[in-house]
């Protein structure tokens, strides 16, 4: 059986990010690249469906300039066989293009699972996953927190508020992770020198015309010095006052 | 996934193939994640999390430079001096049980072992289902090992061992002890120091553990006693004679060493540097002082100094020309500047600096340990002195 994950190259999550001179993409310098967390659900949850069958096949696909080789040559290391780099440079592309391009490459590998984070920590917008369902013509569950494999369908739960909903769907099908699905594996010496021998599969692609344009990025802004209103039961009284009326959360 | 700073000033990592990066990373994760939140309750208490065996041998840490065909990963002595860096980031008890493992009792089987010990032990060792244990150092006999008292006398059969050894990591844990004792050598006519495989349950054989220590809390230390303990032939190490096969190890393990002092020194800085530039004393943070800076300052160009130092002995070590003084030197040199290093972060720390809120004292005192163990500072400033004059101060 073959699978496929789809991987994005995130800025670690402890990088502190600065917006670049034209005001739309962060700065690179300084940054650490990652794999998106969510991704790494999507990996292990890949890994296991092999390990359990005993055989298939895990191919890895990123989107996005030649440093995300590093990402994919990671996700080998962690278990998968091969790896499919979509080469393309532009800096923030849309979610619909992103997933058009995906779905042509995974179109012709007709695999029986796709996954994929439920969304990329760094823009957060939750769109691949179900925009690339619907490209490929094949159900899509998201943000999975438990999946099991029994024959060809697949039976995941989604946390939902007050409890969990469990859904069962045939393969082929496409699933986006949440944390706590499975706990990723580290990558193991053994792991990272047989992903030297690995291939990474590069095609140079074009996404076509933006179908959104992001306008301009901003950085939240600095949270203002404290206040320090007196002190001792005689502030209380002005501390009440300025909780209420001026910060308004009492 | 949440990544430590790394020390890179000097662009080290230029120096490094992706593999060996990759590596690195990958071990440095995992010790931020999964052994970090475990090492200070085990320190307080005063045991080895067991519970990261399984999970340190998933990764291959044990044994990793050995063969595949032994279940090892067979990496190349950079890469594996990483991995002991970032264990040691996380605590000097950690690496030492991931040194003793492979270092010191799979890298004995597999290089004075037959084949039949081989393919007995070592696959199970790297799976962390045997734990080993390496005896040499007696109550009496720690800088000398050549005057141990510890003898093997031949029996039908095999060999009956009596003695004592003492300062043993992992001991009373151990399923597999690897027990060096003086045997007769017929074809010498004389003494010479043999190698056996004693197994956890033999009769006369026991590990009592060394207790009250303040130092390598979060690492088991023990005494073995032996006490008319028979070890069958095929647990003798048929290539594994004279006092040259224990010293083997031990540049093994010390070359390991070299590497791992450099984590918890980057720890101690790390730390410090976080910590100077939050404490704010006087109006400023503390680290906007001369004498601060000049501490950090110092902290930093021996942290790299001693990274350059490791590497170069790993680059030597892969074209085979790297000689026990090579290693002497970087044993010594780093352990002494990361016990300096976690002394002057103590003191930017300040009283802070003496509780487990920070790595910082639990690292000074593992420090203690790990510059006095295999070979202790002194007895490497004297290999170094041997070589530079042609004379053995250490020798009649």
């Amino acid at each position: 059986m073959l699978q496929v994950v789809c991987i994005k190259q995130v800025p670690d999550t402890e990088t502190r990010v600065k917006v670049a001179g034209d005001g739309r993409t962060l700065d690179p310098t300084g940054v650490t690249w990652v794999m998106n967390p969510f991704d790494e659900f999507a990996v292990e949850g890949a890994l296991q469906v092999k390990e359990k069958a005993g055989a298939g096949e895990v191919v890895v696909i990123s989107l996005g300039g030649a440093g995300v080789q590093t990402t994919l040559r990671n996700s080998l290391a962690m278990g998968a066989d091969r790896a499919i780099h979509l080469k393309n440079d532009t800096a923030a592309p849309d979610s619909l293009a992103v997933a058009k391009a995906l779905a042509a490459a995974i179109r012709e590998l007709n695999p029986q699972l796709v996954w994929l984070g439920k969304s990329a920590s760094d823009d957060d917008a939750a769109q691949v996953g179900p925009m690339l369902s619907e490209l490929l013509g094949l159900p899509c569950v998201t943000v999975a927190a438990s999946f099991a494999l029994e024959g060809t369908v697949a039976k995941v739960e989604r946390e939902i508020e007050g409890g969990r909903e469990q859904i069962e769907v045939p393969l082929p099908a496409v699933i986006t992770c949440d944390k706590g699905l499975n706990q990723p594996r580290y990558p193991s010496l053994k792991g990272i020198m047989a992903a030297k021998k690995k291939t990474i599969e590069e095609r140079a692609i074009d996404l076509g015309a933006a179908h959104v344009e992001l306008v301009a990025l901003e950085l939240p802004p600095a949270r203002a010095a404290g206040r320090i209103v007196g002190e001792g039961a005689a502030a209380v009284p002005e501390l009440v006052r300025a909780l209420r009326e001026d910060a308004k959360v009492i | 996934m949440a990544r430590a700073t790394r020390t890179d000033f000097y662009d080290f990592d230029s120096l490094l193939t992706e593999e060996e990066i990759a590596i690195r990373d990958a071990v440095g994760d995992w010790v931020d994640e999964r052994f970090l939140p475990l090492v200070e309750k085990a320190y307080d208490d005063a045991y080895f999390p067991t519970e990261v065996i399984p999970e340190l041998a998933e990764m291959g840490l044990f044994g990793a430079t050995l063969p595949e065909k032994y279940g090892c990963a067979g990496v190349g002595p950079v890469a594996y001096g990483l991995t002991m860096q970032e264990l040691e980031r996380g605590d000097s008890g950690l690496r030492s049980f991931a040194s003793v493992q492979g270092a010191l009792c799979m890298y004995p089987i597999f290089e004075y072992g037959s084949e039949e010990q081989r393919t007995k032990w070592l696959p199970r060792m790297a799976k962390g289902e045997v734990i080993g244990c390496f005896g040499l150092t007696e109550p009496d006999f720690g800088s000398d090992p050549g005057g141990m008292i510890t003898r093997a006398k031949k029996v039908d059969g095999g060999y009956v061992l009596n003695g004592a050894k003492m300062w043993i990591t992992n001991g009373t844990v151990a399923d597999l002890a690897i027990v060096w004792a003086k045997l007769f050598d017929e074809a010498k006519g004389r003494e010479s120091i043999a190698g056996f495989l004693v197994e956890k349950g033999t009769k006369g054989y026991s590990a009592p553990e060394q207790k009250r220590k303040h130092s390598l809390r979060a690492s088991v230390t023990s005494e073995l006693v032996l006490q008319d303990v028979f070890v069958p032939e095929g647990n003798r190490l048929p290539e594994g004679n004279g006092l040259k096969a224990p010293l083997g190890c031990l540049t093994q393990a010390r070359f390991g060493i070299a590497f791992g002092v450099v984590g918890a020194a980057m720890a101690c800085f790390e730390s410090s540097v976080a910590y100077s530039k939050n404490r704010v004393m006087f109006g400023k943070p503390i680290g906007g002082f001369q004498l601060v800076q000049a501490e950090l300052a110092k902290m930093h160009t021996e942290i790299i100094k001693a990274q350059l130092l490791a590497l170069q002995c790993g680059r030597m070590k892969e074209r085979g020309v790297c000689k026990p003084e090579h290693v002497s030197m970087a044993k010594r040199n780093n352990c002494e500047i990361a016990l300096e290093i976690a002394r002057r972060a103590r003191d930017i720390h300040g009283a802070n600096g003496i509780t487990s809120e920070y790595p910082i004292m639990r690292h000074m005192n593992n420090l203690e340990s790990v510059k006095t163990y295999e070979g202790t500072h002194n007895i490497h400033t004297l290999v170094l002195g041997e070589n530079i004059t042609g004379i053995a101060a250490y020798r009649g």
